[in-house]
């Protein structure tokens, strides 16, 4: 390959310039944002699911729990808030992104000046903006049935729901950017389910049956779960499970990183 | 046939004139073994509508998605405004507009929403009122992309390319799926924008488009220019090596439709005395004569016909179109 010599980088003063970064990035997380906010299948995963759950759970004794003495509502809400921390960063996110991905959404904005890394922030970004909305709701609506938290532990919970945010975001990421659309929304709706029902969120893992107690207690939605209670409980955070969310963000992000395919 | 027109591309000062707004050479992209773009040379100009013009599969949208920094090349050397579009990305994207082909439009969101979406990511965008009435982005302004037509769609995209004020536009397939009214209003706009200077570079497989629009043409076919020229040069076959040799500039297509199965050979004997003229069933019924057309010869055709006593159902006296020259150079198989 021979060339007539380097070329010249032709820009004179006129050229079209990118808006500041910080403009590009918050525009795509306010674009994000509304979008989930306006779809009624991410509402009910990211909304309605989570306030169901809490009242069926706070209200009714259909699925029996061991509160240790607490309070119902107590001892279920930093679960349910976990939960939703999951249905936004991954079930959500991995949908939207799937979909973004085949209908080349990613692509054309990857050509703006938002580029890749923007299009990233701004999608972590428009998570966490809509994890927010649900605190407010799910919050609002525990604190109505009743729910008085630990207040000095919420500075661990929001730590703990940023780890958490960040380990099933990359989880997101890695199932959008490999398999089909309609795949990951079927994997994506399915994982949820799986881990509400087995995987630590709402119930313990001590209080699963047999095999799950010890799975469960590994799984990022267990650390999750646990993390989340022991926070807002006020019976401290496990190390093991800010030890075995930490690894997963690591393993997850290495693979989200090296396996995300554009295209 | 098709490799009998050499690619003249790229000119020796290709790349270091700060004219050339797209320069590439060699370009080789591999999908699993297969070279879909194997050693193409494009150069575009500013102020100029390049087309890319070739069948299904020729490597078009390959090739674009090399200059947009969305694919990196296997073999090479790809240069826009001077820079590498994968390493530069970052100093390109805001000079480069692109339109994807199958548009990269979120379909939650409404057209405005897109547009100013969009709009934002740049320092200067152009006004958006005035660039969706434009283009008619206006009429459906809040309807869900979800819920557009692909005219529709496909104007959203081309407003979205153009928002930043690209010094380079990269086109795949623009029309694709519009009504003739949206096809004028964005072959305006593409006007527009060369006469601004901008470098617009455009896919298609629609002959027309590229002969009522474009400066400069390359035929592309399995990954490489198999031609290239403005359309009067591809028309006549006046290119350093072209096949159509210098007859061919006087020569005309006649066009006329009878009875399926007529003995082309025999006809294109009766035509020409001296030779001169190919004839082609290229579909049954419908003939296309090429050679030196003068009244002489149409007489000749007729009274051609009458000794079999066909009556013809139309028949048209025209130059080649590009067509003609497209199918001449890529053949007439289907694929």
């Amino acid at each position: 390959m021979t060339t007539t010599g380097p070329a010249p980088a032709v820009s004179g003063p006129d050229a079209p310039a990118a808006a500041p970064a910080r403009r590009r990035v918050a525009a795509q997380a306010a674009f994000e944002t509304r979008a989930i906010l306006r779809n009624g299948e991410q509402l009910l995963v990211t909304l309605v699911l989570p306030v169901l759950l809490l009242v069926g759970l706070a209200q009714t004794s259909v699925i029996e729990l061991d509160t240790a003495g607490l309070a119902r509502i107590d001892f279920v809400t930093p679960g349910v808030l976990a939960l939703a921390c999951v249905s936004t960063s991954f079930t959500s996110q991995a949908i939207a992104t799937a979909f973004d991905r085949r209908n080349g959404v990613l692509r054309l904005l990857a050509t703006t000046p938002l580029g890749r890394g923007g299009l990233l922030a701004g999608k972590t970004l428009g998570v966490l903006a809509v994890e927010v909305v649900q605190v407010v709701v799910i919050g609002g609506v525990a604190l109505a049935l009743g729910w008085r938290p630990d207040v000095a532990g919420v500075p661990a919970a929001v730590g703990v729901g940023l780890l958490g945010t960040a380990a099933f975001t990359a989880l997101a990421l890695l199932l959008a950017g490999t398999l089909r659309a309609e795949g990951v929304l079927a994997v994506a709706n399915l994982v949820l389910v799986l881990l509400v029902v087995g995987g630590g969120l709402l119930v313990p893992p001590g209080q699963l049956l047999g095999p799950f107690a010890h799975l469960a207690t590994y799984l990022p939605s267990g650390a999750l779960g646990e993390a989340m209670r022991g926070a807002l409980l006020g019976t401290g955070v496990p190390l093991v499970a800010v030890v075995v969310l930490a690894a997963w963000t690591a393993v997850l992000g290495w693979a989200a990183a090296r396996f995300f395919r554009w295209h | 046939m098709p490799t009998s027109i050499a690619p003249t591309g790229v000119p020796a000062d290709a790349g270091t004139s700060p004219d050339h707004a797209v320069v590439v050479t060699g370009l080789v992209k591999r999908y699993g073994g297969r070279a879909v773009v194997a050693g193409l040379d494009l150069v575009a100009r500013r102020g100029a509508v390049t087309a890319v013009l070739g069948p299904n599969g020729a490597g078009k949208t390959t090739t674009v998605e090399c200059c947009e920094g969305l694919r990196t090349p296997d073999a090479g050397t790809v240069r826009v405004l001077g820079h590498d579009p994968v390493a530069d990305a970052r100093a390109l994207r805001p000079r480069v507009g692109v339109m994807l082909q199958d548009g990269g439009l979120p379909t939650g969101a409404r057209a405005a929403e897109v547009l100013h979406h969009v709009a934002a990511m740049y320092a200067a965008p152009r006004e958006v009122s005035e660039l969706a009435e434009r283009l008619g982005v206006d009429s459906f302004a809040r309807t869900t992309v979800r819920r557009l037509s692909g005219g529709q769609r496909q104007r959203l995209a081309l407003a979205a390319a153009v928002v930043g004020r690209p010094e380079v536009v990269f086109l795949d397939e623009p029309s694709a799926g519009m009504d003739p009214q949206s096809r004028l209003a964005v072959w305006d706009l593409v006007r527009e924008l060369r006469a601004d200077g901008v470098a617009v570079v455009l896919t298609t497989h629609l002959m027309d488009e590229a002969e009522d629009l474009a400066d400069r043409v390359h035929v592309v076919d399995h990954g490489r220019v198999i031609a290239v020229g403005t359309v009067p040069e591809l028309l006549t076959g006046s290119l350093p090596g072209a096949a159509h040799g210098d007859d061919a500039a006087r020569d005309q297509t006649v066009r006329f439709t009878a009875t399926a199965g007529l003995d082309t050979t025999a006809l294109a004997g009766a035509l020409g005395g001296d030779g001169g003229w190919s004839v082609a069933e290229p579909s049954p019924g419908s003939y296309t004569a090429t050679g030196p057309a003068d009244p002489r010869a149409l007489a000749r055709l007729t009274a051609w016909l009458a000794d079999r006593d066909v009556l013809a159902g139309s028949i048209t006296v025209g130059r080649r179109t590009l067509e003609d020259v497209f199918l001449d150079l890529t053949g007439r198989d289907l694929r």
